[in-house]
């Protein structure tokens, strides 16, 4: 077994028992790593009570893998995975930082954490000494004073277990907010400043379990590896292929705020009443003022895609950030009709320094605006927020109230789709015609109505992970956008961005054989090991629960609000078409190998060899027909 | 010992990206494996946006080299590097407390201080860093002397100068 530590840690925090488990060769041949490993593992755990199993309970596992890869391809990633407290299914939502090596370092593939802590723990570990430590102190505070306090007390922990050995670097960790401790479901695990495993609520998860932060000095080498040379040979390719984009290492996704908004017509304004704006002030010149460092990145990194913002007068004076990203540009920026990237940035830092996820939280404000555009949110149930759009303070002052659960706060905590069921239900109106989510995530700031941005009709309404703009469905299954590449990425682990030139792409394959020794073709990745692991996220999506379910027929769906014809910009207009959408979805269906109702087909399980999977789905396919 | 035309590496720690790219080929380079922690530079985040490459400046007057007991270190004739005899070395850590920057550090394996030896006086980690247009290591030849001393500074001194300065005073005493 070559590319991997050989071990996970399995974390108890009910009982504090700590061990370490092997998984076999065989088993990691079919499921590599991250994401496809976190589909078998919590299949194999979980999967025959999915449907019981309540993601914010002590059941529910919490997953942090890497893959073989991570560390071997530029820009460390981490996997992190469970059931999901937003889909009910399965995400793997990945995560940048140096954490992912240093655990790689200390021995451990990855974590498996399962129970929950009575009071708030986090986790220390130092190569094989693992420690569950107390994290009253730190309970409640935000990002910034959990990673300062952590880091020095960690630090000074090391140097007193082994002095005159130097100073010690610090440790990596990964950590939750305020949000995540108050189990919001639009929580995200945290890095840095800025970094965040966003898509499927993990933030949540962590602090259901009272588990504030991880991290992890690891003071081996990375694993060895099947082909050094080889290795070597095919990371210097990659990186050299990555090196010769230009512009997106210049200025990173946030170059999208312009083009996506201005000239693609497909960026989310106003929650999505909108697609187009001409706001020159989201220009790459505008943000690019507020630049510390223009290039910021994680480990290996030949992107370094991030840019650091920090604003140090006015108002907003303090914050810090990325780039913002395009996708925080869009969703803390131009959803909220704000399109000044002073308030943008500030947003997005607030939003980080609480956990949120950015582009969870930002379909959530935007969703609660337009409610109050409408009327059926008003002044009084927001506490006195008066909700106009572009008013950057009144959206802050939100954001708080939802990482407080304070008032309407405590309904929009359970995120867009979830709230707006419990609003319909208090104001007696169909509040669920304004969520723009796919299968209780909200969709990432791609639309489809202009026809010219990447997604296709199925990418939302088919992705095993919902809204999740970096997993989405395609016909033809093996096009570089599709998600069966994307599983490839996440369960790598492997950061996209560094494999976004069809060069780099092409040397991925020798990698992965250089790494692990293992001969793996496009094709077997297309037809069988893809397939594998997207069919099992299929099932945990569709058998979902305990509190809400997807039917195919329903929820294989975009928002309502795409088909509404866009109003404004190049492409007034244009809208889906149902016909249409129905058409491709069953097509996608037949090519993807699931049966006429959208679940994966008998025959097509039991030729991947999950029988297991195809018994438990009987209960499913008898309740569609 | 140091004398103007040797090879230096310059540090501008704003530039740094934090990639990393740096400890990548410098473990490759001196160890044959990919291994952070045994890398003769190491990128110190102890504020995350506050990357600090942290390596031997190569004092003028090698503080180092004077407090070594058993004469394990020396200096390289062609780049005035600071050389480690593995085999003398005891790994007391005498070094590391002469070093005004505490640059020197115990191998996590091996029992012995790890110093740049400056590869010879071609560093690879300033190729992966120019390579990339960082530029946060570069090469300079005359710049030794009294002045490289200066940067010797411990990784917790220089955050706290880069924080004031890209973060502000304000945030910078938190830190």
């Amino acid at each position: 077994m070559r590319g991997y530590a050989g071990k996970i840690l399995e974390v108890d925090l009910s009982t504090g028992n700590i061990k370490e488990i092997r998984i076999e060769e065989e088993i990691l041949r079919q499921y590599i790593g991250g994401r496809g490993l976190a589909a078998k593992i919590l299949w194999d755990r979980l999967g025959d009570r999915w449907e019981e199993i309540d993601p914010l309970g002590p059941e529910n596992l919490l997953l942090a893998l890497t893959g073989p890869l991570t560390g071997f391809a530029p820009g460390g990633r981490i996997c992190i995975s469970g059931k999901s407290p937003q889909s009910n299914g399965m995400i793997g939502s990945t995560i940048g930082g140096e954490f992912p090596v240093e655990l790689k370092c200390a021995g451990y593939d990855g974590i498996i954490f399962t129970g929950a802590a009575e009071k708030p723990v986090y986790l220390l570990i130092k190569d094989s000494d693992v420690e569950i430590k107390d994290a009253s102190h730190i309970w409640g505070k935000g990002a910034r004073e959990t990673v300062l306090t952590l880091v020095r007390e960690a630090r000074r922990e090391f140097e007193s277990r082994s002095r005159s050995r130097g100073l010690w670097k610090e440790p990596s960790m990964i950590y939750i907010g305020p949000a995540g401790e108050r189990l919001c479901r639009v929580a995200a695990v945290t890095s840095k400043w800025a970094h965040a495993a966003g898509y499927g609520g993990y933030g949540a998860v962590m602090g259901s379990k009272k588990l504030k932060a991880v991290l992890v000095k690891g003071t081996g080498p990375l694993p060895d590896v099947f082909n050094p040379e080889g290795t070597l040979e095919y990371a210097d390719k990659i990186v050299k292929a990555t090196l010769k984009l230009d512009f997106f290492r210049r200025w990173g996704t946030g170059a999208a705020g312009y083009t996506v908004g201005a000239e693609l017509s497909a960026e989310p304004v106003l929650n999505w009443q909108e697609e187009w704006h001409d706001e020159k002030s989201f220009g790459v010149d505008k943000f690019e003022t507020f630049w510390v460092k223009r290039f910021w990145g994680d480990f290996g990194c030949a992107i370094t895609c991030l840019k650091l913002a920090v604003i140090d007068s006015g108002p907003f004076k303090g914050a810090i950030t990325d780039n913002p990203d395009y996708e925080n540009q869009a969703y803390l920026g131009t959803n909220l009709g704000i399109f000044k990237p002073e308030g943008n940035i500030y947003l997005t830092a607030l939003a980080d320094e609480l956990g949120f996820c950015g582009i969870q939280v930002g379909n959530l404000l935007a969703f609660a605006a337009e409610l109050y555009q409408r009327g059926i949110l008003t002044k009084d149930d927001l506490e006195g927020i008066e909700l106009e759009w572009g008013n950057t303070k009144a959206f802050a002052d939100l954001l708080r109230m939802i990482a407080e659960r304070r008032g309407i706060g405590d309904i929009l905590a359970e995120g867009t789709y979830r709230a707006a069921l419990k609003i319909s239900r208090l104001k007696s109106v169909d509040a669920t015609a304004y969520a723009v989510t796919s299968k209780g995530i909200a969709i990432g700031a791609h639309g489809m109505r202009s026809g010219k941005d990447y997604p296709h009709y199925v990418s939302y309404s088919c992705s095993v992970q919902g809204g999740d703009h970096t997993s989405v469905a395609y016909i033809p299954l093996e096009h570089g956008s599709s998600e069966l590449r994307a599983i490839l990425y996440d369960s790598g682990v492997l950061c996209w961005f560094n494999f976004f030139s069809p060069e780099a792409q092409e040397h991925l394959w020798g990698l992965l054989e250089a790494v692990t020794g293992w001969k793996i073709t496009p094709e077997e990745w297309l037809n069988v090991i893809a397939r594998r692991i997207l069919h099992i996220q299929r099932a945990m999506l569709l058998l979902g629960g305990p509190d809400l379910k997807w039917n195919p027929k329903v929820h294989d769906d975009v928002p309502r609000r795409w088909y509404e014809p866009l109003t404004k910009g190049p492409h007034s207009g244009k809208a889906l078409d149902k016909s249409k959408m129905q058409e491709a979805v069953k097509e996608y269906y037949r090519v993807v190998g699931w049966d006429e109702n959208g679940v994966p087909a008998s025959e097509e399980l039991k030729r991947l060899e999950l029988d297991s999977v195809d018994k438990k789905l009987e209960q499913i396919r008898q309740s569609l027909k | 010992m140091s004398q103007p035309g040797l090879p230096w590496i310059f540090r501008d720690y704003q530039r740094c990206s934090g990639c990393r790219r740096c400890e990548i080929v410098c473990s490759l380079s001196h160890e044959g494996k990919i291994w952070p922690e045994a890398s003769r530079v190491r990128v110190f985040m102890l504020v995350p946006g506050i990357e600090i490459p942290h390596l031997c400046a190569q004092c003028y007057d090698y503080p180092c080299v004077e407090a070594c007991p058993v004469g394990a270190l020396s200096t390289s004739k062609e780049t005035g590097a600071v050389l480690v005899d593995r085999e003398k070395c005891i790994a007391c850590g005498r070094c590391i407390d002469a070093c005004p920057g505490k640059v020197p550090y115990i191998h996590p394996r091996d029992n012995y201080a790890v110093i740049c030896d400056l590869c010879g006086g071609d560093p690879k980690c300033v190729k992966a860093c120019s390579e990339g247009g960082w530029n946060a290591l570069q090469l300079v030849r005359g710049f030794v002397g009294y002045n490289s001393k200066l940067y010797a500074k411990t990784p917790e001194a220089i955050t706290k100068e880069l924080a004031k300065k890209l973060y502000g005073e304000e945030l910078a005493e938190v830190i």
